[in-house]
């Protein structure tokens, strides 16, 4: 069976982390992806997202696009899917995003992905 | 101040706009072109006063500036984005040596302005609202942190890290700096006007805190609105969003009542008690010819219409020469395009003008408005004057009551108690 890992964590206490700390992070998340390795597990895609002060919300209603400032914030809607594109800025993900069936009806939250160089 | 300070404040306060808008389409990063607009002016600054001024300061300063940013991109990265960038930025220098000498020569041509980019980008939706406002001052506008900071009556810490955090959010989320596509267009030019419109509002709603800092923001506001017109035209998009120039119009119609609209101790005066010799006749014009040319485009929107009721009242000698029934009709457009309670009560008020107060009294006694309104002062206060002038005496003193009860301002309290005490007594 695949299956979707969702990482949450406190992003404010995460933003106060020492270097040293974010070393023993870094070492830590390079374990768990060897241990994913040696054990033969298919790792079908990973990325570490941009802090929620990045994200914009996208949602359709009345056919008009309402573009919000900040991460989905309703709990009376749940995760339901997800969708990894790689676009030429924001605009372009935002009217995608609109284009999203979900978008009608529910929220569609655009995170952007960590890029390491 | 010397003189060549002097220079350099003023390329400052009227270039720094246009300049940041070129230097962020180069480094494509807003606070490493503002890291580098500083170090010219630096530079300007140290050679300006041995070498003269030059032709063009603000094309100097732009060239001087890319310098920096160049050294500084140098110094910060050797990543392969980052190298690819300062190539690119060392493929549009000209062949010139150091600072910005030869730059004195370029043509106003090759100082694109590049301004309209900036500001879909500073008013972009994905940035809070009152993100967007500060970053529209700051950068385009030029307005420090401390006088933004003091307009909305917020420290100046919070003010700095509103501005750092949205500048983030555009490099870290990819917010384009561009115009945008014609299927958005209209949608994020409307962004544009509400920014200006709040701004512009910022500085004239209010009578208390800093008089010039509120000035300073409704010429700023108008300031920009101008050049969001003169842009939109250049790029052959204004008959598209025609709405621009209706803003532009409302706030020139506005703005040529300020005079006359405070009295003498601070106080507002009602539009039916100013003094219209006040009313300053330029902006007027300027206004009248803004929405004239917009209305020709035959693109209806709110502003236009908001700017067609203003150009009612500037365009009264006195008054009684007000054509009520027009502004009546136009309300009721206002109403169809942006349902509101507080546009609904506007046009009650003047379909009251236009026909009679019974008739204006049908209007607010709809079922449902005065639960809208209810908290609302204004509400009770029309109201009240409705009752009084039909003749319905013991209710208006009542709506008199509730508006006295709901309303702060000491001068609209004692005109309110002054009408109670008629009403009681007639």
């Amino acid at each position: 069976m695949r299956y979707l890992l969702l990482i949450y964590q406190n992003e404010a206490a995460h933003a106060q982390y020492s270097e040293q700390e974010l070393g023993a992070e870094y070492e830590a998340y390079n374990a768990f992806g060897a241990e994913l390795r040696t054990r033969g597990i298919e790792v079908q895609g990973g990325e570490a997202l941009m802090p929620t002060s990045t994200a914009t919300t996208v949602r359709v209603r009345d056919g008009k696009i309402a573009t919000i400032d900040g991460p989905f914030a309703e709990t009376k809607e749940q995760l339901g899917g997800y969708y990894q594109l790689n676009c030429k800025d924001l605009d372009e993900a935002i009217e995608l995003a609109a284009k999203i069936p979900a978008a009608t009806r529910g929220s569609i939250e655009i995170r952007p992905i960590v890029e390491f160089e | 101040m010397d003189i060549t300070h002097q220079v350099v404040a003023d390329t400052f306060h009227q270039e720094s706009g246009r300049i940041l808008a070129t230097l962020i389409g180069s480094v494509m990063d807003f606070e490493l072109a503002e890291d580098a607009l500083q170090d010219a002016m630096l530079v300007a600054l140290e050679r300006w006063p041995v070498e003269g001024i030059p032709r063009n300061p603000g094309a100097w300063i732009t060239t001087a500036a890319r310098h920096k940013a160049i050294d500084r991109l140098r110094r910060m990265y050797t990543l392969a984005r980052k190298q690819e960038l300062l190539q690119s930025l060392v493929e549009q220098e000209e062949p010139v040596e150091g600072g910005g000498e030869g730059a004195g020569e370029m043509e106003d041509s090759a100082f694109p302005d590049e301004r309209l980019k900036l500001m879909f980008t500073c008013c972009h939706p994905a940035l809070a609202l009152e993100a967007q406002v500060a970053l529209t001052l700051h950068t385009l506008g030029g307005l420090a942190t401390t006088e933004i900071a003091s307009a909305f009556l917020v420290p100046v810490p919070t003010m700095a890290q509103r501005l750092v955090r949205a500048k983030r959010k555009i490099r870290d989320a990819g917010i384009p700096y561009r115009v945008p596509e014609a299927g958005f267009l209209g949608e994020r030019v409307d962004a544009i006007l509400c920014v200006l419109y709040l701004i512009f509002n910022e500085g004239y709603a209010a009578t208390s805190g800093n008089q010039l800092i509120r000035q300073e923001l409704c010429d700023e506001a108008i300031r920009l609105a101008r050049v969001l017109t003169m842009l939109l035209r250049e790029q052959l998009l204004l008959a598209a969003a025609p709405e621009a120039l209706c803003l532009l119009a409302l706030l020139l119609l506005h703005n040529s009542r300020r005079t006359a609209r405070v009295g003498a101790e601070g106080e507002l005066v009602l539009l039916e008690e100013q003094d219209r010799a006040l009313w300053n006749q330029h902006e007027i014009q300027e206004g009248l010819a803004a929405l004239e040319l917009a209305l020709r485009m035959r693109r209806p929107g709110p502003y236009q219409v908001q700017a067609a009721i203003s150009a009612l009242h500037a365009q009264a000698k006195r008054a009684g020469d007000t054509d009520w029934s027009q502004i009546a009709a136009l309300y009721g457009e206002l109403l169809r395009m942006t349902p509101s309670p507080v546009v609904e009560l506007n046009r009650a008020v003047a379909v009251a003008m236009a026909e009679n107060p019974l008739a204006g009294l049908t209007l607010l006694d709809r079922p449902g408005l005065g639960q809208a309104l209810d908290e609302y002062y204004l509400f009770h206060a029309a109201r009240a004057d409705l009752l009084r002038r039909a003749g319905r005496l013991r209710e208006a003193s009542s709506a008199y009551a509730q508006a006295l009860d709901l309303c702060h301002n000491e001068r609209e309290r004692a005109f309110l108690s002054r009408r109670l005490a008629e009403v009681w007594h007639s």
